[in-house]
């Protein structure tokens, strides 16, 4: 056996067991790179939180790696595939905050999105479709708020509504933008029961997290990004005040920085 | 009236009055909800330019070319504002405002620039199109839709119209489930493997040749108004999309039948002589329509204000 099929076996290996492996990710939106050269590897069934400081790129990182900006460079690949041909295994929910609330859609319509990619263009829409959509409202709890206008919502269920419509997406690789920014505290206990409840079923968890009070609480696993990857591995190791500090760098108080991390 | 006097001199005009009022409407209903509305008046101007070019190569002032040079300046405008959109990350009205002004005025120096300026390019045409004049002359009464021979001799605006109502009724049936959920929130669509950016430039392209296809019959002026008006009184009637698009077909086709109707004898109801522009009375139709939505319509109110913000 050649050396260079003994790196290519092992290349191979790693991407089947890890979720989502992005390499060399880098994004401008003008002169000076909003995300540069990150390189990320989330195993299947982890939990994984993205922290940062503002404007440390976090979501632009997520939108990237979505194909949903164009990054100058990076490969992205989902469960050892390319991201073109592993659509169906990502779900998305983006910050609550980029879209219309006004639009003309009631909540169940918006669920029925989660299932455009299985119905393609003109699939007929059956009853049992919209039995899932129910269901999957269920699951956080907005079952009753079916007929409703999305703009008759609060912050909390509109986002609750989005994570509604990635379930509904039964995808293996869950990616959320901020899902608890702005949210009441109910919406926060309901999220972050679905999120493990995923992850009991073997699926993948990444999100932009912004509180890091809950951190070590909600995730298993941590990336800090500042423009530049900081850190990445499992809570207890990759989250301490030395990782803290260099994400943040002045930011954090010592005192907070060590509230943040002595273990509970 | 009777259908002696009906047929020939009313059925037509009042046919494509509806039909270009639907045509603009139909895609006026997304434009509205992606903030785009005023594209309509951004195709209105940079169809000079082409129209000029048009004359220029073929030399003649005929419907067909003309037709082809509008709709080739609509989609380079359109492409050009959807590229200083995106590279210049600006909002869709910085771009369609840079773009339309400049090939406006292209146009009118082009005008002014070559000999075109001797014959006449209608200005009063372009505003308020020719409606009235587009009459029925070989029909004799409701028997001639029966009759081959009369048929034929049908203003050929009608069926332009009616051919692009079909395209674009076909387009927004075909990527509806596309367009609702990329006008709603792009983001998504895109990981969904939505084509988002080539979808956006499509609808505009159709939305351009549902423009140009109105535009010889009714003007810019109605062209203009059916993008906006229908779609946004539909808006205030429903918090749902199909019904809104549903709406805003009942209401073109009403401001197209009370305007005809309201510019052919509502100035005799008053002891006027003359009727008035079809086109205009179409659009102001339009915008009384619009206005009692806005002031009764069950759904006027924004309710989707920040809850917590």
């Amino acid at each position: 056996m050649s050396p260079l099929e003994l790196v290519d076996e092992k290349w191979n290996e790693q991407g089947a067991e890890s979720a989502l492996s992005v390499r060399g990710m880098t994004v401008s939106y003008g002169e000076s790179p909003a995300v540069f050269s990150v390189d990320a590897t989330v195993p299947a069934g982890s939990m994984t939180a993205i922290v940062g400081p503002n404007g440390a790129g976090k979501s632009t990182f997520l939108k990237a790696v979505l194909g949903i900006v164009t990054p100058l460079s990076g490969t992205v690949t989902v469960f050892g595939r390319p991201l073109a041909e592993a659509r169906e295994n990502i779900a998305y929910v983006p910050q609550r905050a980029s879209v219309d609330w006004d639009f003309p859609v009631r909540v169940i319509d918006v669920v029925l999105m989660g299932l455009y990619r299985e119905l393609g263009l003109l699939g007929r829409l059956r009853k049992a479709d919209r039995a899932r959509a129910i269901d999957c409202l269920s699951r956080v709890g907005m079952d009753g708020f079916a007929e409703r206008q999305i703009g008759q919502l609060s912050g909390g269920q509109q986002q609750r509504v989005f994570l509604a419509r990635a379930l509904a997406q039964d995808a293996d690789l869950y990616v959320l933008d901020e899902p608890f920014a702005g949210v009441d505290a109910a919406t926060e206990r309901a999220i972050i029961s679905v999120l493990k409840e995923l992850r009991a079923e073997g699926r993948t968890v990444v999100a932009v997290h912004h509180d890091l009070s809950t951190v070590a609480e909600y995730f298993d696993r941590v990336m800090m990004i500042n423009v530049r990857k900081i850190a990445e591995g499992d809570v207890g190791e990759a989250f301490t005040p030395e990782t803290l500090q260099a994400t943040y760098g002045g930011r954090l108080a010592t005192t907070q920085i060590d509230q943040l991390t002595v273990p509970a | 009236m009777s259908g002696t006097e009906f047929v020939p001199l009313s059925l037509t005009p009042l046919l494509i009055g509806v039909l270009s009022a639907m045509t603009c409407a139909l895609p006026g209903n997304f434009l509205l909800l992606r903030r785009q509305a005023l594209i309509g008046d951004a195709i209105s101007h940079v169809v000079l330019p082409g129209i000029v070019a048009a004359f220029l190569v073929t030399g003649v002032v005929t419907a067909l070319p003309m037709m082809f040079g509008a709709a080739g300046a609509a989609v380079v405008a359109v492409v050009l504002i959807e590229a200083v959109r995106r590279l210049g990350r600006i909002e869709p009205g910085a771009a369609m405002g840079v773009v339309f002004t400049a090939m406006f005025a292209a146009g009118v120096l082009l005008l002014e620039q070559s000999d075109t300026s001797a014959v006449h390019l209608d200005v009063d045409h372009a505003l308020y199109g020719n409606l009235e004049s587009l009459i029925w002359l070989d029909a004799t009464g409701w028997g001639s839709l029966l009759d081959l021979e009369a048929l034929a001799g049908l203003p050929p605006e009608l069926g332009r119209v009616a051919v692009a109502l079909v395209a674009v009724a076909l387009f927004v049936w075909v990527f509806w489930r596309a367009l609702k959920i990329s006008t709603f929130d792009e983001a998504f669509a895109a990981t969904m493997g939505v084509r988002v950016n080539l979808l956006g430039v499509a609808l505009v392209i159709v939305a351009a040749v549902a423009a140009v296809a109105a535009f010889d019959a009714v003007g810019s002026i109605l062209v203009i108004a059916m993008f906006i008006c229908p779609p946004a009184a539909a808006r205030l009637m429903t918090n749902r999309l199909e019904h809104q698009v549903a709406w805003s077909m009942v209401f073109a086709a009403l401001s197209a039948t009370l305007g005809y109707v309201f510019a052919g004898y509502g100035p005799l109801w008053f002891g006027a002589q003359d009727a008035v522009s079809a086109a205009g009375m179409i659009a102001a139709v339009s915008g009384a329509i619009l206005g009692l939505a806005a002031l009764f319509g069950p759904h006027r109110k924004r309710s989707g204000a920040p809850v917590d913000a």
